[in-house]
């Protein structure tokens, strides 16, 4: 298995490790549902270090980006500003979804998932080659993810220099201060930071951030974060097969300048002109239990199947997203383990800034 | 390191049974078992008074990783359940050989039980 720079940490701080797509990552370091109230009420932190940073650099910059990916990059005009985006091919599908930061107008940084790193440089590449471009797959570089109510206050408190300069940070702007490449963004509902840094500081930022009461938090929690807050994960409410239009990803596609060309951009028009049958839902579970992946949903228009289900500590209910018949509404059943089970069908997110929404 | 207590038996299962001096026995899952299993988030207990078989999935152990049946290593009776667990199922994780105990029980013939070094073995065999 692959080892981030920070595997020892995990290992000196009880991290329990698993493999998670070819990397040795900490599941938790003892109570992912302690890790999970962590964040939603004071700071934790992800090493995500796993994660695949590629620098896009040369005049044609833009017009690639603008090519490559579903958002369009064009609308990034203050350095540092970023936006989320589907990659998408030829059928519409998604490759995968990912971060784009724009840094100067020869240079933009995307952020890719860890278990897609292979196919989507493969894929990069190949697309890059009519255009004026070098890619740059940035493994000198670490991550760690900062996040939760005090998550800011405390990286300023642990790494000295930061506060001056990003103070005046927004959501989904990034700025370098020294080495560290700091962005207002993540994966878990609430406010924080994602620090790139280079592998050789990891350790001691790491140290840093334990020191100013920063909670280390595994890879359990932050699905469990991400799911209450609504968020989507690759390979499960999306994947190859799968449109933006099918899983909400909709607002992420950028229609608005008829002549941008953009891969997946025809497959999407006729989607869109024909309508999509499913679309991804929140669920509820009423009852005791917890709702699992691949369980098979009843609805009032039909039936559907959970994308990604887990148990809220947040909210102390099972929950889920799924792909649903569109317009399903109201209660719906859940076959778990051959019972049926109740649920409410609600609007995504479930939790937003530590408060229930559903 | 899974912690095995000296001061009762244990099945394959993963299951605990210790003999109570008033004739009863109490059952919970062991120390191995909960660390595979992680943070409990339910747990679906039987009712006083409930006669099951041996070898019948008579509890559920719900985590938010997964579901896992607990099995009644002989035929008995159940007398007392822990309800304790119904808000607090964490008890499982952090005290599973003593607030986090899932059932006391009557039984006339328990079989056959591992000790704790025979259960040691069968840990170690994972």
């Amino acid at each position: 298995m692959n080892k981030t720079c920070l595997n020892s940490q995990h290992i000196e701080l009880g991290g329990k490790m698993v493999d998670f797509g070819g990397w040795e990552m900490p599941l938790n370091y003892g109570s992912q549902i302690n890790e999970h109230h962590c964040v939603r009420n004071d700071a934790g932190m992800f090493d995500v270090s796993h994660m695949c940073v590629v620098d896009i650099k040369g005049n044609s910059s833009q017009d690639f980006l603008r090519f490559l990916i579903a958002n369009d990059v064009k609308k990034l005009t203050s350095k540092g500003q970023a936006l989320y985006s589907c990659m998408l091919n030829e059928s519409g599908g998604v490759i995968d979804d990912l971060i784009a930061y724009y840094l100067d107008d020869d240079f933009y940084r995307l952020v890719v998932n860890a278990g897609t790193t292979e196919k989507d440089l493969d894929w990069i590449s190949k697309q890059s080659e009519k255009f004026d471009v070098s890619i740059n797959h940035r493994t000198d570089l670490a991550m760690i993810a900062v996040q939760g109510p005090n998550a800011i206050s405390k990286t300023y408190l642990a790494i000295p220099g930061t506060e001056d300069i990003c103070k005046n940070l927004k959501p989904f702007n990034a700025v370098s201060v020294g080495s560290l490449f700091i962005a207002r963004t993540g994966y878990t509902g609430e406010d924080g930071f994602e620090i790139i840094l280079p592998e050789k500081s990891a350790e001691f930022t790491w140290k840093m951030l334990i020191d100013t009461g920063v909670k280390p938090c595994g890879l359990g929690s932050r699905d469990t974060l991400r799911l209450d807050a609504g968020m989507s994960l690759y390979g499960s409410e999306m994947d190859d097969s799968v449109s933006p239009l099918e899983c909400n990803l909709s607002w992420t596609v950028d229609l608005n300048d008829k002549d941008r060309k953009f891969i997946g951009k025809e497959a999407l028009e006729s989607l869109r002109s024909d309508g999509v049958d499913y679309t991804v839902s929140g669920l509820i579970l009423k009852d005791k239990g917890v709702i699992r992946d691949h369980q098979k949903v009843i609805t009032n228009q039909g039936e559907g199947e959970v994308t990604s289900g887990s148990f809220s500590p947040t909210i102390g209910k099972s929950i889920a997203l799924a792909r649903l018949p569109k317009e399903s509404s109201g209660e719906c059943n859940i076959e778990v383990r051959n019972k049926l089970l109740s649920a409410k069908i609600v609007k995504p997110p479930f939790v937003r800034n530590g408060k229930i929404l559903v | 390191m899974s912690d095995i207590r000296d001061d009762r038996q244990y099945t394959k299962t993963h299951e605990w049974v210790m003999y109570n001096e008033d004739g009863t026995f109490t059952l919970g899952i062991t120390d191995h078992a909960q660390e595979l299993l992680g943070d409990m988030v339910f747990v679906e207990l039987p009712a006083s008074g409930d006669e099951i078989s041996a070898k019948s999935e008579f509890c559920i152990v719900e985590s938010v990783k997964a579901a896992s049946g607990v099995y009644a290593p002989s035929d008995l009776e159940v007398i007392e359940v822990n309800e304790s667990l119904e808000d607090e199922p964490e008890l499982v994780n952090s005290s599973c050989y003593d607030d986090g105990w899932l059932v006391k029980f009557r039984s006339g013939d328990l079989g056959e039980l591992l000790s704790y070094e025979d259960y040691q073995e069968v840990v170690d065999s994972e």
